[in-house]
């Protein structure tokens, strides 16, 4: 007796499921430029980690003749697999199986190995081609994203949800995506939109291409939908990888230690910001001189410049920065930044990440556009999403800190555990210039030579308020630092911050304004 | 910096001038404008299923003056307040896109 006639049998079968759609739908993959489902999970975890399952699901499809076709797995590849060592649950949808198409038996993979990552409490790793709804199975198909986004919801902040859109992503599919952490676009391959050009194109008239209305770029930089961008995929999975370096495998752990390494660029800190707060220069560069080795992972580099997000590493312990980018728009809040930031700030917080706060900014950006975009409700989501984080938060002020702004960025109002604060720093409610006018508006009227008086007003403004003396006088900064020692002062304040304990009342959940 | 300064541009914030990069999204922004009241624009794109007036014709409030198939939707269109029609700008059929002006008051 020997299990070599089973064995072989499973073999045959097993090869003939791996093929998914077979050689010319694979070939079709490859001119697209794109790599296959198997290639793609290959690339991303370790190797020879991946274990599949599910391979020999069938789809369910029974109408329009369904039944007569053989779609190997179902058009999804779910399994589990290693990234450094460490547990991760990945599906990859598989464009060459019926165009990657979600049928009822596609989304019980699916929402399989999502149960799964849940349960087990590590990082799920979703990768989306697909042309959207297999339109044969009809209700069904959308009971499975339903499934799906339910599942997405629950697992938010308890699990990392990554999603990788390496081909289209269309209709009610990209709404999966959303919902999860972070989102990898590739150029000219993801695509994601709820209509495409050609229904734009017959209900309203408009023409439009398919990477002008949903390609990477636009989700990098114009709608903000996509968190990395990429000009291969090979770069994507790179990004994935190092991404997966700062952030813990679930929410009741950190982020791994890493080897303390000392900034590469530290002793230049005095020389990148300007004293004169009119003038601009590059945030990311500051961020770069106290994080360790000058290793800065940014997250959202194209949309909202006006401010910075991404981890760093203090010490050997990962850090998530918030910084106002006087580069871009002057590094005023608007409604992107805010909302931008703010998500950024949830994730942090409910992954146990301390966040620091680098502040430079003039305050809102002021226009009708912005107010009619509800800057008051979009503004709002940052003052929340600082107010109800209880992870460790420190500030540094290094120059302009205007009005609502200032209460806006970690101010200790909002229970910020450390700010400092540069002599440089500005706290006021507004610009002296601005203020100036206010106060001394009758003076300046009524004075011989209303300019020199202006000039002369908005000097004693500066010489007055334009520090941070008067808001340590009262408290509200804790130290105001030389430039150099900020790395310093950062180490040990999240030193100090390390089993931080703070609560918030007992509720079901709150209502920030989104 | 990256940056060369040279593209750096004034940039007014509470009436203080900052030198800085703006964005493409803020570029493209739309300006904001008045809207005026004796123009009837279309809020949404669709198809024209009737016309109702004609130049010169008295409107009362409230009456339809067309109807629009709008995603999948066959909505009224109704005179704001009473008055004279000036122009129809629209035929029965006709596909119009969103913020066309499709009637004007005197």
């Amino acid at each position: 007796m020997s299990f070599k006639r089973n064995i072989l049998e499973l073999r045959k079968r097993k090869k003939e499921a791996q093929q998914g759609g077979g050689e010319k739908a694979i070939e079709k993959q490859v001119a697209m430029g794109k790599k296959t489902a198997r290639e793609r999970i290959k690339a991303i975890l370790d190797e020879n980690s991946f274990h599949e399952y599910d391979l020999f699901v069938e789809h369910t499809g029974r109408d329009f003749d369904m039944e007569k076709k053989v779609l190997h797995g179902d058009g999804v590849i779910i399994g589990t697999g290693t990234m450094y060592g460490q547990p991760v649950a990945i599906y990859a949808q598989d464009f060459t199986v019926f165009g990657g198409s979600l049928g009822l038996m596609h989304a019980r993979k699916i929402t399989k190995i999502m149960d799964h990552a849940l349960k087990m409490r590590v990082p799920l790793i979703g990768i989306n081609d697909s042309g959207g709804a297999r339109i044969q199975e009809g209700v069904n198909s959308l009971a499975g994203y339903g499934e799906i986004f339910y599942r997405n919801t629950n697992a938010s902040g308890v699990i990392p949800q990554i999603s990788v859109i390496l081909g289209p992503c269309a209709g009610g599919a990209v709404y999966s995506p959303a919902l999860t952490d972070f989102v990898f676009v590739v150029e000219n391959i993801s695509k994601m939109f709820i209509t495409g050009p050609s229904v734009i194109k017959s209900v309203l008239g408009e023409e439009i291409s398919m990477e002008e209305l949903g390609g990477a770029m636009v989700h990098s930089e114009i709608t903000g939908n996509a968190h990395f961008f990429a000009k291969s995929e090979d770069e994507c999975f790179e990004q994935i990888k190092k991404l997966i370096t700062f952030i813990p495998w679930n929410n009741a752990q950190k982020a791994l230690r890493f080897p303390v390494a000392e900034p590469l660029a530290a002793a230049n800190i005095e020389e990148i910001v300007p004293i004169d707060p009119h003038l601009p220069y590059d945030i990311r560069d500051v961020i770069r001189a106290v994080t360790d080795k000058s290793d800065f992972f940014e997250i959202m580099e194209y949309f909202a410049r006006n401010i910075v997000i991404g981890f760093g590493r203090i010490d050997g312990n990962t850090v998530g920065f918030v910084a106002n980018q006087p580069m871009y728009l002057a590094g005023v809040l608007d409604c992107d930044s805010s909302d931008k930031a703010a998500r950024f700030i949830r994730y942090c917080d409910a992954f146990n990440i301390p966040i620091v706060t680098l502040e430079d900014m003039p305050g809102y950006l002021p226009g009708v556009d912005q107010e009619h975009a509800g800057v008051i409700r979009h503004g709002a989501k940052l003052l929340y999403a600082y107010s109800e984080a209880t992870v460790p938060r420190v500030t540094v002020i290094i120059r302009k800190a205007y009005g609502g702004g200032y209460i806006a960025m970690n101010s200790r109002h909002l229970g910020a555990d450390f700010v400092f604060a540069w002599p440089t720093a500005e706290i006021a409610v507004m610009g002296p210039e601005g203020a100036a006018n206010i106060i001394f508006k009758k003076e300046i009227e009524e004075s011989e030579n209303p300019e020199e008086m202006r000039k002369q007003k908005i000097q004693e403004y500066k010489d007055k308020f334009a520090n941070p003396f008067v808001a340590a006088s009262k408290g509200y900064i804790d130290e105001v630092i030389e430039p150099l020692e900020t790395r310093a002062r950062l180490i040990h304040s999240l030193e100090v911050s390390a089993s931080k304990v703070d609560t918030r009342p007992i509720r079901k959940h709150g209502i920030p304004p989104f | 910096m990256e940056e060369n300064v040279k593209e750096y541009r004034p940039f007014l914030v509470d009436q203080v001038p900052y030198l800085t990069l703006t964005t493409k999204k803020f570029e493209n922004r739309k300006k904001w404008q008045q809207s005026n009241p004796k123009e009837i624009c279309s809020i949404i794109p669709g198809s024209v299923i009737e016309v109702f007036v004609k130049p010169d014709q008295q409107v009362k409030a409230g009456a339809v003056l067309l109807i629009l198939d709008s995603m999948k939707m066959h909505t009224k269109i109704e005179m704001p307040y009473d008055g004279v029609i000036k122009e129809v700008n629209l035929a029965k059929g006709d596909r119009i896109p969103k913020n066309a002006i499709m009637i004007t008051i005197k």
